[in-house]
């Protein structure tokens, strides 16, 4: 640590204003406060100090997601061996998730942080660290089977088009994590249902379709769904995760520990992830009233384990910065989420997964949400105000 | 029924004007700086479009389709086909139907017609008003269903328009290159807005 103080110590000179490497100068300051707490005072007004930073913000939101991540890796290796017919071990299934995930998660950083660093050279203000969380998500909605250069694509369009255009962390219209997503699943729709390899092979996993044991489907529960057949997958099953899906996806027991971390911290908003399950168990009971067909049958409470649901619920629609603000707001933010979601998976058969398209969509429509709670809230004092 | 509430629905969200069909882009991009304004314009576009589509269905059916005007009697008039001056009717229909609107609003309301003040005759050029007319031509739609679409339509436009401005108005807290400030980046919205719509592209109804 000393030698590590010792160093920025002495190489500072050169960032600070008359420097020559002064044009770096917000990399250093990101480098840093990485390692140090931030010497800065604050000058003028009177500020509420707290111990909470948006450096500890961002790395709660990371240490949240860490149990969907380390199950999605050891499943990635389970989905494989078992698709093979061939026993493996814990450590084993572990190590060959790692093996998959690992290069998509160095590509997502690498070049998000760059494109990052390289805005805020140009632009003079400080590296922000909202990326930190979106280089996490990213990797997580995807499944594990992409080729590198697409995420790379996606990760570029997310931060570039996304949020950079808009002024950087904290003012984006839409989740950048979601947008790589779905600018993904709209130019390359083939790959980002998992079914297709690098190489082109029509298989889910890493590895080639011959080995594939016989009776081991490669589809998802909703993509089943979506031709009409009941998923192979018990409940149970689709809690703890045991099924296929993008990596950090599949594991409603492990989002929920990630819930508990956001909730307890206070840093995820505990009113929109109740209210999108509210909203998507509403919506389920009403179509499981109407019945018919196997998507309608599908029972309420399991579209709250399928797919991405949980996964969308607690990281995604919960993005303090493209959800709604205001206290009201957020309510009604998640129930539209949750009800749209499962109106989208049950009566739109070009998606078999709605809770990206759904929570996109409120993105769109939070700031008018908000516009209108604000407003009734001015109606009502100035009521209050006159009598 | 069902077949009105589907119309709508679809109208709505899924064949959208702005985001499905680009129509209506200039007073969209133009009139949507602030909510309550957005909300004026998108409340006279409903308004126009829901009337305006039967008022275009009528002349259609019983002026100028092929053989329309059978129900005059006259053998004459029988087998005319009048559909190749459509264009040019179904716009002076709009622009007069705007202007007898803007007269009525200012006589009976003074209030709302100042709170509309440009926008209303602003309309009559708006694109999304002809379009709808050219789509309900193309269409089988009969009366009932014309107008459900007409208003349909009109509340899609709203709510895009009314979304966009809300955005905007947020947008002030933003840091946007200035090369990009005013229209570049409304441009950039309305693309990752449609984004948004694309979950409705598909729907079976």
């Amino acid at each position: 640590m000393k030698f590590l103080k010792n160093t920025f110590d002495k190489i500072r000179p050169n960032f600070e204003k008359g420097g020559k490497l002064f044009f770096l100068h917000s990399t250093f300051d990101a480098f840093e406060t990485f390692f140090f707490v931030p010497g800065h005072t604050t000058h003028g007004k009177v500020h509420v100090r707290d111990g909470i930073d948006m450096k500890r913000t961002m790395i709660t939101v990371v240490v949240a997601m860490l149990p969907a991540l380390l199950f999605g890796m050891w499943n990635v290796g389970y989905q494989h061996f078992l698709a093979l017919g061939q026993e493996s071990s814990l450590i084993n299934n572990f190590l060959f998730g790692l093996w998959q995930t690992l290069p998509i998660i160095v590509v997502s950083y690498g070049v998000g942080l760059g494109i990052e660093f390289a805005f805020c050279q140009v632009k003079g203000h400080s590296v922000n660290e909202g990326f930190l969380v979106t280089g996490l998500l990213i990797p997580l909605v995807l499944p594990p089977t992409i080729p590198l250069w697409m995420v790379a694509l996606g990760t570029a369009f997310a931060v570039i088009i996304g949020k950079e255009v808009f002024g950087g962390s904290g003012m984006n219209l839409l989740n950048p994590a979601l947008t790589a997503r779905v600018f993904l699943f709209f130019a390359y729709p083939a790959y980002m249902s998992g079914e297709f390899l690098s190489n082109g092979n029509a298989v889910w996993f890493a590895g080639n379709r011959a080995d594939l044991a016989d009776g081991v489907s490669g589809a998802t529960s909703l993509g089943q769904l979506a031709t009409g057949t009941t998923p192979t997958y018990s409940a149970l099953d689709m809690f703890l995760g045991l099924e296929k899906g993008s990596i950090g996806e599949t594991s409603v027991a492990a989002i929920l520990i990630g819930a508990l971390i956001l909730i307890i911290t206070g840093i995820g908003s505990w009113k929109i992830m109740s209210s999108v399950f509210v909203g998507g168990f509403v919506m389920g009971s009403i179509f499981n009233m109407i019945g018919g067909t196997a998507y309608l049958d599908f029972p309420a409470y399991e579209h709250l384990l399928v797919g991405g649901f949980a996964f969308g619920a607690v990281y995604m629609a919960t993005d303090p910065v493209s959800a709604a603000q205001t206290e009201k707001g957020k309510i009604i933010y998640g129930l539209l989420i949750g009800m749209l979601t499962v109106l989208i998976r049950v009566s739109n058969p070009a998606y078999p997964e709605g809770m990206m398209m759904a929570i996109l969509l409120m993105n769109v429509f939070a700031p008018l949400i908000d516009y209108f709670v604000v407003e009734s809230n001015k109606k009502r004092r100035l009521k209050r105000a006159t009598v | 029924m069902e077949n009105l509430i589907s119309i709508g629905v679809r109208s709505i969200f899924i064949d959208n004007m702005i985001f499905a069909y680009f129509l209506g882009m200039c007073s969209y991009l133009a009139v949507s700086k602030k909510v309550s304004t957005a909300i004026g314009l998108g409340a006279a576009v409903i308004f126009v479009l829901g009337i305006t589509i039967p008022l275009n269905w009528l002349v259609y059916n019983y002026f100028l389709k092929p053989g329309a005007m059978s129900w005059t009697g006259i053998d004459a008039l029988a087998n005319v086909d009048l559909s190749f001056i459509g264009l040019i009717i179904y716009i002076s229909v709009i622009a007069a139907f705007v202007q007898l609107t803007e007269m009525a609003v200012e006589k009976i309301s003074p209030a709302l017609y100042a709170a509309l003040g440009i926008f209303l005759p602003l309309i009559a050029v708006n694109c999304s008003i002809l379009g709808g007319a050219l789509f309900m031509i193309g269409r089988p739609y009969n009366l009932a269903e014309a107008t459900t679409f007409g208003i349909g339509s009109g509340i899609g436009w709203f709510l895009a328009v009314v979304a966009l401005a809300a955005i905007r108005e947020k947008l002030k807290y933003s840091n946007v290159p200035a090369p990009l400030r005013g229209l570049g980046i409304t441009f950039i919205i309305v693309g990752l807005m449609s984004f948004g719509f694309l979950s409705f592209m598909g729907f079976s109804i």
